[in-house]
């Protein structure tokens, strides 16, 4: 059915909340190991799509399909619950709103889905826990609840949380969004990181200069289509569309 | 105020109050299983199941507890429920109870960001996995302190059954003011036990909520 190569692939979603179109056809392919960027205004679609690929947001219409399987598989309810559970292991998502888990701390965040879903021991679940906060730089925080973090930690936590289920495709909605002006960077460089390490990732952003500096291809939406995509040096220097150049040109003065 | 009276009186009133107690803590119990299968039934996805839910709720919440009580002790007989007034107490309370608890874990549920489950279905934990590992950890701490008053109230509803001669405390402060005819002092003593009562019950309460609070 499905080309090999065309790891991520949406074929014409649509998605409606009552008589409101979010999503109006769209089509999109993600190769293995890229980075692809959505930008776009608030109310463009963007987060409904990225929530589209792991059905956290299902389609109305169209078919979301990862490594060769339809994620939005009409089954009955339990195959359904079964089906999905299993294609969503192999998906990590970073919120805005980061929601760790706050009775818990960073690193039984980090280890509970692992020692639930896939058995593993306690001994190896703490070596995870250890890997993959090393890797955010929240080793030292291990044993701190949330509230015990700043937004920019709570997200690096939250990003090796994801990475322990050991996915093979990142969702990031707005990841830094949420975040003082002066934490975002940090959360940033985890993300440059994974990229360095050819994660397929995709990524719904504000934050133009990052976008331009870690994503092989950039989408630009609006009023849920997507009006123009490349890469970020075509994009965010010689858009063709005045849909595309009206909100680069607003987004890069308020940036600046 | 006849003290000395009061003195010589008071430790059948103690007796009395323990059984209050007593029935104070099944009828907590059985509240408690009323109450979490009703909030199940509330949160269901099953529409029938959410009917059924709400039926019970409205139904008990809708209607005095005295008339519950009179319908299960003195009616129920009638139909083929033969209970004692201890029995039909417990009972009585406890599913009067359940409906309010019902609404109180129901609500602690709700009150759980979105987010939470949205964070634990992406990692590919399965609803009941969400619910168990990430829901009800939170809620259960969010309803102490609301629970805390439903049980506050249901200790206070335990005199009802003095109406169905179950002797606790406010059928034994009638039954003493019946030899006395000392209304005023028969009470008092009732009122000052059963506040004796709810305060302990209070400040465990409190001591709850501060020992399992996560900030």
């Amino acid at each position: 059915m499905s080309d090999p190569k065309q790891f991520v692939e949406i074929r014409h979603a649509q998605k409606s909340f009552g008589d409101l179109e979010v999503l109006k056809d769209i089509s999109l392919t993600v190769e293995r190991g890229q980075i692809v960027g959505i930008i776009g205004s608030s109310g463009s679609g963007k987060s409904t799509l990225l929530r589209a690929i792991n059905d956290l947001d299902p389609l109305t219409g169209g078919e979301v399909w990862l490594d060769g399987t339809q994620v939005n598989k009409k089954l009955p309810h339990r195959q359904y619950e079964a089906h999905i559970n299993a294609m969503r292991q192999q998906v990590g998502m970073v919120f805005q709103h980061f929601n760790l888990f706050p009775h818990m701390t960073a690193r039984e965040n980090v280890i509970m889905a692992p020692m639930l879903l896939k058995g593993i021991s306690r001994e190896e679940a703490d070596r995870l826990a250890e890997e993959q906060l090393d890797k955010v730089g929240m080793l030292e925080r291990i044993d701190y609840y949330p509230t015990q973090l700043s937004g920019g930690q709570k997200q690096r936590v939250a990003i090796a949380r994801a990475l322990a289920m050991k996915p093979k495709l990142m969702l990031f909605d707005e990841a830094t969004s949420a975040l003082d002006p002066e934490l975002v960077e940090e959360v940033n460089l985890v993300m440059k990181k994974l990229a360095e390490e050819d994660m397929t990732m995709i990524i719904v952003t504000h934050e133009m200069d990052f976008a331009a500096s870690v994503c092989d291809r950039v989408l630009f939406m609006d009023q849920g289509v997507v009006v123009e995509e490349g890469p970020p040096s075509v994009l965010f220097k010689t858009p063709t569309q005045d849909r595309t150049r009206a909100f680069l040109r607003k987004h890069l003065e308020g940036a600046a | 105020m006849d003290i000395e009276l009061m003195l010589k009186v008071y430790p059948f009133f103690l007796d009395a109050a323990w059984v209050t107690i007593l029935l104070s803590v099944l009828t907590a119990i059985l509240g408690l299983i009323c109450g979490t299968l009703g909030a199940a039934a509330r949160l269901s996805r099953f529409a029938l199941l959410r009917f059924l839910g709400v039926a019970y709720v409205s139904l008990f919440r809708g209607t005095p507890a005295l008339i519950q009580l009179f319908i299960l002790y003195f009616g129920g007989p009638q139909i083929g429920i033969q209970l004692d007034a201890f029995e039909a107490g417990v009972i009585g309370l406890g599913i009067n109870a359940g409906a309010y608890m019902t609404e109180t874990i129901r609500g602690a549920i709700i009150a759980i960001d979105k987010g939470q489950r949205e964070a634990a279905r992406t990692l590919g934990l399965s609803s009941w996995q969400s619910t168990y590992k990430v829901i009800l950890p939170q809620a259960a701490r969010l309803m102490v302190r609301p629970l805390g008053v439903n049980l506050n109230m249901l200790i206070k509803a335990t005199a009802l059954v003095a109406a169905i001669s179950v002797i606790e405390l406010t059928y034994t402060a009638q039954r003493y003011i019946g030899s006395t005819y000392k209304p005023f002092e028969m009470f008092l003593l009732a009122g000052v036990l059963y506040m004796i009562i709810i305060y302990a019950t209070g400040r465990g309460v409190a001591w709850l909520d501060r020992k399992v609070r996560i900030t």
